[in-house]
Parts: C-alpha cells; structure tokens; sequence
C-alpha cells in the first residue's frame, strides 16, 4: 500500500500532464502554446523523480525546460508577431485531426486494457540507480554498456552543430 | 488505491493523440515542432515506466531514454535553423503558404 502523499502526488502530475497537453494543442496564441509545453515537461520531470529515475528528470528539465522551450520562444519571437492568434481552423481540417487521434487512442486504448493482466504489476522495489552505476554504464565498453552509441550522439551532436551553422548563416 | 502501470500509461496515451492532434491542425511549423516534441515525450515515458515496472534492476530503458532527449534536442535545433532559414526566404513559415519548393 502506498502512503496518501505519494497518491496525490501522483494524480497532480497525470492531471497537469493531461491538461497542459490538450492546451499546447488547442490554444490559439503561440507563445501560450510553448509555455503549455514547458509545463508538461515539467510534469514529465516530476514523474520521472516519482518513478526513482532522479538523473533522468535532472536531465529532462535541463535539456528540455532549459534548452528546447527557450530555442522555441526565441523562434518564435523572431518569426511572429507576439498576441497574433492563428486564425481559426477549418473544420474539415479539425475533423481529420479529431478523427486520427481519436482512433489513435482508441486502438492504443483498447491494446492497453486488453494486456491488463500483464500491466497491473505493482511497483517493484528498487534501489535509485546511484551516480557511479550511471557513469560506469554510460562509458563501459563491456556488455550491457553504452560506449558507442554515447560516441555516435557526441559525433551527431558534432554534425548537428555545423548543419545548423551552415543552414542558418546569412549568405 | 495502488499506482499500477496501467495508471501511467494512460496520461501518456492521451498526451501522444494531443500530439497527433496538433500535428494534424496546426499550420505553423513550429506549432507542429511542439506536437512533434508531445509525441516524443509521451514515448520516453513509456520506455521508462517499463523499465520501472517490468525489469527494475536493468537500465535499458532509462538509457533509451537519455540517448533520444539528446536526439530530440539535436533534430530540434536543426529544424528551427531550418525554419528561421525558410521564414528569412519566404516571411512566412505556414505550412499551407509555402507552395514554392512543391513539384
């Protein structure tokens, strides 16, 4: 049995997922969207500190409240005008947009339920992952380790670096 | 009342159709560029809430996860490079404007 704060910790954060995540989709004004969507990561954050993952949300807020959400206000006040609402959708348009993510959920939904027995395992015990587990398994080169791919990001993060200096510089 | 798996997934069931959604009506491209990143969000969640629940002591999940918020950061800058590039080309970044560099 978990103890009372630890539920209502939970349901703050899937209602403000939820909530956040159907604002950044249908507020009108740009600028609200984007900061919708920082909440929701912050949400995500929280969740991932909920589930042991302490690192994990560290690095969510960091890279995504602190780089991502202001990459994204800041083109967006470069290439808008700040309070201009997007003009109202066609219907047609919102009918198909309704029409996919309602069979989205759906389906998904009913793939979810009908594995119910599967996903009403209860939290299994576990013991924080510790700094010294995540840099040994982050650097190792042994089995289960992640040498590689940690170099190919950095090599990708290289490429990213110069692609966008070349694709965004004034000719 | 016990948080089972079932209690996470759903939230980010319903924060991936958000994203579909958005993908889908939105006109401007970085409002597309946000729902993009809600469906990204809503599929990290999910690889860590199995790690969580099916295989605590392993950190594939976790991993995964880490390794994609970098991907995703990297896409996301070059994508807005690319916007700002095509709104210095164009004034305009809707989606249903840009009709030049359709064959």
């Amino acid at each position: 049995m978990e103890s009372v704060g630890s539920i209502i910790m939970y349901w703050i954060i899937a209602l403000s997922i939820v909530v956040f995540s159907v604002l950044t989709v249908t507020t009108r004004k740009i600028l609200r969207s984007a900061t919708y969507l920082l909440f929701t990561l912050f949400a995500t954050a929280a969740l991932y500190f909920k589930l042991d993952y302490e690192f994990l949300g560290a690095v969510q807020i960091a890279v995504y409240a602190g780089g991502i959400v202001v990459l994204f206000v800041f083109s967006i006040l470069l290439t808008s005008h700040p309070g201009h609402n997007s003009e109202r959708l066609v219907s047609r348009r919102r009918v198909l947009g309704l029409v996919a993510s309602v069979a989205t959920l759906v389906i998904a939904g009913y793939a979810l339920v009908s594995r119910c027995g599967m996903l009403c395992t209860k939290l299994p015990q576990m013991s924080n992952p510790d700094m010294k587990t995540i840099g040994t398994t982050l650097m190792g080169s042994g089995d289960g380790q992640y040498l590689l791919p940690f170099e190919a990001v950095s090599v990708l993060l290289l490429a990213c670096i110069i692609g966008g200096v070349v694709v965004a510089r004034k000719r | 009342m016990e948080t089972t798996m079932i209690y996470y997934l759903i939230p980010t069931l319903i924060m991936f159709c958000c994203g579909v959604y958005g993908f889908l009506t939105r006109k401007n491209m970085i409002a597309m560029l946000i729902s993009l990143e809600l469906m990204l969000n809503a599929v990290d969640i999910n690889f860590v809430v199995f790690n969580r629940y099916l295989f605590p002591g392993q950190m594939e999940g976790m991993f995964f996860t880490l390794f994609a918020i970098a991907i995703a950061a990297a896409e996301t800058a070059l994508a807005i490079a690319i916007i700002i590039n095509v709104f210095r080309a164009a004034k305009n970044i809707d989606v249903t404007d840009l009709k030049k560099m359709k064959f």
